[in-house]
């Protein structure tokens, strides 16, 4: 706080005013963790009935319908899910609006990236490819 | 980026030392030091007060300091009850006020005192809090109504609603919650902190207030909002015993029921 700035604290205070969103942010958050308890539990259960299992029954169990929808939907939640709060510890602690605006839309793109693949591997499983 | 270290002219020295000779109950304070006209780093001065002949409060110590022993010492102080939130400091490692603030219930040792954390020093244990009161000007804290004012009584309430006020209405913008909340530290410009949020919310649930749309509104914010993460240092902190990330809370669950999910 300058002593030279001859701006009234409230022009300050007030900024640019509310961005009017956040609440998708804060929503999303919550039920895509909640989504994550439940397809998680799921996965390490599917997980722990493949121990000692050989590479052709865990393929045989990824590639079952049902398997290969949960785990895509586990997968694309868990991205989702990752972005939202590496995007709020992005936000909290990047002050350089240069830097935090190209973490920002390099984490997207590395998530849809890892997304992508991870459901293109469930399905050429899936599939049989 | 966040601040985690302090720069290099806000490093703490060693500062000077008051004993307090023949005294029968001595008990030594440290306190943070820093003057803006000498040119010179922050420096812990140390004090040792004899409690026999001093109030229990740490405000007791405080004044006794500046009376008897330093009167260089500056800090802000009126109502001396607890009620106006001008000597909130952080002693012991609590953001609370030293008014309320029992010399016994600090932990044994040196009692440490420092302004409140990361906000500008104007001077020893005075913060600058004019951002602070920007932010709390800029949620116009007073009751917004489109309804014209009836013309012979007050805007009546029932004591239901009334008591929705409960728990909020006690503030009194010490700043003791804002400033322990790390989301404030660092993103103190932007954050409205746990102060304002609570002061906001007094207003959003006033069942008087008509402006409810307009306040959530400037409130829907990634910043101004959420960056609450509901560390809940505001609550452990409050010296009144308010809980202002449970109004917060509230606001965003208010935002979430008034949109389709």
């Amino acid at each position: 706080m300058s002593a030279k700035d001859l701006r009234n604290p409230l022009k300050r205070a007030l900024g640019l005013g509310s961005a009017q969103a956040g609440v998708g942010h804060w929503w999303t958050q919550r039920v895509t963790a909640a989504g994550l308890v439940l397809l998680g539990l799921w996965f390490v259960i599917t997980v722990l009935g493949l121990l000692h299992a050989d590479y052709a029954t865990a393929k045989a169990t990824v590639a079952k319908p049902w398997n290969a929808v949960l785990l895509i939907a586990f997968l694309v939640t868990a991205f989702w899910h990752a972005v939202l709060g590496l995007q709020v510890v992005v936000e909290d602690y990047v002050h350089t609006r240069w830097k935090e605006v190209s973490l920002l839309v390099a984490i997207k793109f590395l998530a849809v990236l890892g997304a992508l693949a991870s459901v293109l591997a469930v399905l050429r499983i899936a599939l049989g490819a | 980026m966040a601040e985690f270290s302090l720069p290099k002219n806000s490093k703490i020295q060693p500062g000077k030392h008051y004993p307090a000779k023949g005294a029968k109950n001595p008990r030594t304070f440290r306190i943070y030091r820093w003057s803006p006209d000498d040119g010179q780093n922050p420096r812990i001065d140390t004090y040792e007060v004899d409690l026999a002949a001093c109030g229990p409060m740490v405000l007791d110590a405080l004044l006794k300091i500046k009376n008897e022993i330093d009167p260089t010492l500056t800090l802000r102080r009126s109502c001396r009850e607890g009620i106006c939130g001008s000597c909130a400091m952080n002693i012991d490692g609590t953001n609370t006020l030293a008014c309320t603030r029992a010399i016994e219930e600090c932990a044994k040792g040196d009692v440490k005192i420092y302004p409140l954390p990361h906000m500008p020093v104007v001077k020893d244990l005075v913060p600058d809090l004019t951002h602070f009161y920007a932010q709390f000007a800029s949620i116009k804290p007073w009751l917004r109504t489109q309804s014209p004012a009836p013309a012979d009584k007050e805007r009546l309430q029932s004591p239901e609603d009334r008591k929705k006020l409960d728990g909020l209405y006690e503030c009194i913008l010490c700043a003791c919650c804002s400033t322990s909340c790390p989301s404030y530290w660092w993103n103190g410009d932007k954050y409205l902190g746990p102060a304002i949020l609570l002061q906001a919310y007094r207003w959003i649930v006033d069942t008087r207030d008509e402006d409810t749309g307009a306040r959530l509104d400037d409130l829907e914010d990634p910043f101004k909002l959420y960056r609450c993460h509901t560390i809940m240092n505001c609550a452990r902190t409050c010296p009144k015993g308010l809980n202002p990330a449970k109004a917060i809370a509230e606001i965003k669950k208010l935002i979430v029921e008034r949109r389709s999910p």
